[in-house]
């Protein structure tokens, strides 16, 4: 038995073992919880940094476990995998951390962490599938764990809004599961393969390998909240900031891009994907829902709703990068991954600490709130700045490379779009920033409760924001370092354009 | 298809060992006497199906003459892959549903003692069905089990069980006959009844074709595919609970299982030329109706009894891609993750129903936090019967898709996955309103926990089920090859 080959299951089973346990321990137990779920985040991380030191040095972890005749699942730990992987288990372990301080004291907690480990089980599923079949059985299975932690609180609305999470989801399940069917049928495979497995197919599919394309990317597309398909991640806003920050950033929108890239480079291939036309469609449909999401972002006067729209406008930048299909444009996709990731989940743990501390969920509530929360000021308005696309941060090396890379590629209009959307990230985030720091507080805060004595408010709460915050400036100062993002995305498109 | 001659007697003692249970309980009907019955029988027959199931996965397929006379006189047992795997499932659901009826009849001597006698029986015709090798020992015990199942289901007693026990008998009663019709005509033709020597000589003239029709319809009647489901939301709502589990997720394979076995074995193509196409839009529509009569239904029984009708169609499925050996693995993995699935959603619902003292989908809005692990088995077992990963209906459907594509009829794939949906539409309210907060929690009686077990261990096997695929399904390798 050659260990490196059961590393994958290690990983998967690092959460899922944790949520078992905690499904079986009683509700009171809260500290024995705690101890187990943090543990499990630190063997994950482990785990997942020796995966990646082998990974680097081109040690291959491939694990099969035949299912059907002809069907195996497979678990395989490549470049682009590891890059998910390594994003997923440092949030979960800052999320966990995070979700400990905000639901102090609330009833359930057994439910939402058991459930929380089963989503990170199946985002980690994703991240290593090495085929469509198991990338499809991880990607249902988050589906269907999400769904409690969207209901959480039970309420009337929270129960809306996880009908319409489901039927937008459970749809999108089944157009790519007969797009993946489809596909199996046609070729017999549906193993990821380096440049793509589908470039040297005979002739004379075109058209169905298209109406595939098509059936994949959309069933894709309502994880990834791709207009029209996006309706449901505004209204998932109800869940618990956690949830939020949780399903902008790792789980489920970057599960429908982290698909999106292994159609297009491991299962299509890019030039093929190219020659077929597909890409040019895609292209444009990420360009109009960058557009749109920040667009409509502008008018929400709800904190979350805005951050909301603004997640939908973020995530179409990888699909757009990895559309665009040339090597640097997809650097600068895949790298997002990661840099949305770590933005987004700043500003969703300010909005929870903002609700937990002061119980404020408008922008119009904000003014003046720099003073009393500096160090989460602070966090968010890196965070804003980074997602406008200020240097040093993170966000304009994304916006660099998709510049670039448009260039590079001849497709000029991006360009226009990347500008276009920078204003707009501007008008909805300084406003933000402006009342934060600039505007004096009128009146009481609405519903002021006493977290933390020590700190501004609750530390489980404040260390989470501070550190992922250090990360948005360190990855954009340091990313010509060799264990930035950037880099990690070069060696991805490298061995993927090789 | 090789097939051997054994004298080893593994499928005659699967059916001699629920006899033996049946009179033990009705002779001695005490509470250690059933349990020291049990821990025996129970034993027993898994030691039996193993045995059985090495012999059928070295040879492929196994026949036993009972009292050393072969056909057509003597009576055949005969046993293959898809043999197996129904005795598998039926004794699994039966022990699960033999657990929890011990903790549900509990108190109530007079139905105890009436029970566990039938159940048996019923638990025998359901392994002779799955054991026979010839058409007339076919209908025999499929008549045992009705029996068995007809007294099990008015055993609740009332009006509304007696009266859809009374239907029920009666739909079968007719469907027995022309069954029993079809079955004299082709031994007026042909002079036998063995359905391997059956299979090598009918040929497509006018009686055989009628016998066919004869046959089919009236058990179609017994598995209630849609036109003919009438009967079975009523039946398998009304019956006591663990009665409700195994008719849904035993007693209408029974029926479907022959269809499939003379299809496969008996009858070729050129006598039934657009039968299967016409069972597959039949089964078609029992999808999308009983789906859509289970979005509609304000009781949790009758919302999961319309859910079977939904999930029979899938079996039905099959015919018109008879060619594809997918079809094949699909159909018959739909049946063994239906029963499992549904087995255990019929026993969490008794748990539900019990906690609450009330059966109406809108008051488990009350249920507060008491029964976590019956509502983990109903929505485990919905996951299977959603045909989502990682359950065992996820495979079934995955294979009955590939099947379609494959053989160009991509119509059927529309229908599994507009299936899967709508068991989504009518399964997640029910946990919807399992997490919902109420304004008045009701107080909840106590369920005993081996009925909680019960459900849950059923629903985690239709999950193992689904991962594990590789081990049942390679039973068929050598049973098809």
């Amino acid at each position: 038995m050659n260990i490196d080959n059961w590393m994958p299951v290690f990983v998967i089973l690092s959460s899922l073992v944790p949520a078992i346990i905690i499904f079986l321990l009683n509700e009171r137990q809260n500290i024995l919880r705690t101890i187990i779920n943090m543990s499990a985040a630190f063997i994950k991380i482990a785990l997942v940094g020796m995966m990646t030191w082998g990974v680097f040095h081109e040690r291959n972890y491939i694990m099969h476990f035949p299912v059907v005749p002809g069907i195996e699942i497979i678990f395989r730990a490549d470049a682009l995998a590891m890059f998910f992987l390594i994003l997923s288990a440092g949030l979960w372990l800052l999320t966990t951390a995070y979700a400990v301080g905000y639901l102090e004291g609330s009833p359930n907690r057994r439910r939402f962490f058991g459930f929380f480990s089963l989503c990170v089980t199946s985002t980690m599923g994703i991240s290593l599938a090495g085929n469509l079949f198991t990338f499809f059985i991880f990607y249902e299975m988050l589906t269907l764990t999400t769904y409690p932690l969207v209901v959480h609180r039970g309420t009337q609305k929270s129960l809306e809004a996880g009908s319409t999470y489901l039927r937008y989801t459970l749809s999108g399940g089944a157009v790519l599961l007969i797009g993946i069917v489809w596909l199996h049928v046609q070729t017999g495979t549906l193993e990821f393969t380096q440049g793509g497995y589908l470039n040297h197919a005979a002739g004379g599919h075109a058209v169905t390998l298209t109406i595939i394309f098509a059936l994949l990317i959309i069933g894709l597309a309502v994880k990834t909240a791709i207009i029209p398909l996006h309706g449901w991640l505004p209204a998932a806003m109800v869940a618990p900031a956690p949830v939020s920050a949780l399903l902008h950033a790792v789980a489920v929108v970057k599960a429908g891009a982290f698909g999106i890239v292994r159609v297009v480079n491991n299962v299509y291939g890019v030039e093929f994907a190219a020659t077929l036309g597909v890409t040019m469609p895609l292209a444009f449909v990420a360009s109009a829902t960058i557009i749109y999401g920040s667009f409509k972002a502008l008018f929400q006067d709800d904190l979350k709703k805005r951050l909301a729209y603004s997640t939908i406008s973020q995530v179409s930048y990888i699909v757009l990068g990895v559309a665009i299909a040339g090597p640097l444009s997809t650097i600068g996709g895949i790298t997002h991954i990661v840099h949305q990731g770590i933005m987004k989940i700043t500003l969703f743990f300010c909005a929870g600490v903002l609700a937990e501390t002061l119980g404020i969920h408008r922008i119009s509530e904000m003014r003046g709130v720099g003073r009393r929360l500096p160090m989460t000021m602070a966090a968010f308005t890196i965070a804003a700045l980074g997602m406008i696309g200020v240097p040093p941060t993170v966000g304009f090396i994304t916006k660099w490379y998709l510049g670039i890379g448009a260039i590079d590629a001849g497709q000029t209009w991006v360009l226009a779009v990347l500008g276009m959307s920078t204003l707009l990230n501007a008008a909805y985030f300084l406003p933000i920033i402006n009342s934060a720091w600039f505007i004096k507080q009128s009146g009481d805060w609405p519903e002021e409760k006493k977290r933390g004595r020590f700190f501004e408010t609750d530390p489980w709460l404040l260390f989470p924001v501070l550190i992922i915050a250090c990360f948005t400036i360190l990855a954009g100062i340091l990313a010509g370092e060799f264990f930035s993002p950037l880099e990690w995305a070069k060696l991805i498109t490298e061995r993927e354009y090789r | 298809m090789q097939e051997i001659i054994t004298t080893a007697p593994w499928g005659a003692l699967m059916v001699v060992i629920p006899l033996a249970a049946a009179a033990a309980s009705y002779l001695f009907p005490w509470r250690s006497a059933l349990m020291a019955a049990s821990a025996i029988a129970f034993p027993a027959a898994f030691y039996s199906l193993a045995l059985l199931a090495r012999d059928v996965w070295v040879s492929g397929a196994v026949r036993y003459r009972i009292g050393g006379w072969g056909s057509p006189l003597g009576i055949d047992l005969f046993a293959d892959g898809l043999s197996i795997l129904m005795l598998f499932m039926t004794i699994v659901v039966v022990m699960a549903a033999s657990i929890y009826s011990s903790f549900y009849f509990s108190g109530d001597v007079e139905r105890k003692r009436s029970f566990w006698p039938l159940w048996m029986f019923l638990w025998a015709g359901l392994n002779g069905v799955f054991l026979s090798g010839d058409v007339f020992n076919l209908y025999v015990t499929l008549e045992v089990m009705v029996i068995a199942s007809v007294a099990l289901i008015s055993l609740k007693g009332g009006r509304e069980a007696l009266l859809s026990g009374m239907r029920y008998f009666l739909v079968s009663v007719l469907g027995s006959l022309s069954y029993l019709m079809g079955v004299a005509m082709l031994y007026g033709s042909y002079g036998i009844l063995d359905i391997g020597a059956l299979g090598r000589t009918i040929g497509p003239d006018p009686a055989a074709q009628i016998a066919i029709v004869l046959i089919v319809t009236g058990l179609l009647a017994k598995t209630a595919l849609f036109p003919l489901h009438f009967w079975l939301p009523k039946a398998h709502a009304s019956a006591p609970v663990p009665v409700s589990a195994a008719l849904s997720a035993l007693v209408v394979k029974a029926p479907f299982y022959i269809i499939l076995r003379l299809w496969t074995d008996v009858f070729s193509h050129d006598i039934i030329s657009h039968a299967g196409l016409m069972l597959g839009v039949l089964g078609s529509v029992a999808i999308i109706w009983g789906g859509v009569m289970a979005l509609r239904q304000t009781r949790l029984k009758m919302l999961v009894a319309y859910s079977t009708v939904s999930q029979i169609g899938y079996l039905f499925l099959f015919f018109p891609m008879a060619g594809s050996s997918d079809a094949f693995l699909g159909c018959v993995y739909q049946a063994l993750s239906h029963g499992l699935a549904k087995a255990s959603m019929f026993l969490a619902a008794g748990n539900l129903i019990k906690a609450l003292g009330s059966d109406l989908i809108e008051d488990l809005r009350g249920l507060r936090q008491r029964l976590n692990i019956s509502t983990f088995a109903f929505g485990l077992a919905g996951i299977s019967l959603m045909g989502l990963p990682p359950g065992a209906g996820f495979i079934a459907k995955w294979q009955l898709l590939k099947a379609s594509i494959e053989t160009g009829q991509w119509w059927w794939a529309i229908i599994i996955v507009a299936g899967g949906l709508l068991a989504a539409g009518y399964l997640f309210p029910v946990l919807r309103n399992i997490i919902s907060q109420s304004q008045d929690p009701v107080e909840c009686a106590k369920v005993p926990f081996g009925m909680e077990a019960a459900a849950i261990v059923l629903a985690v096997l239709s999950l193992v089920l689904g991962i594990a695929a590789a081990v049942p399904l390679s039973l068929f390798r050598t049973a098809l090859l």
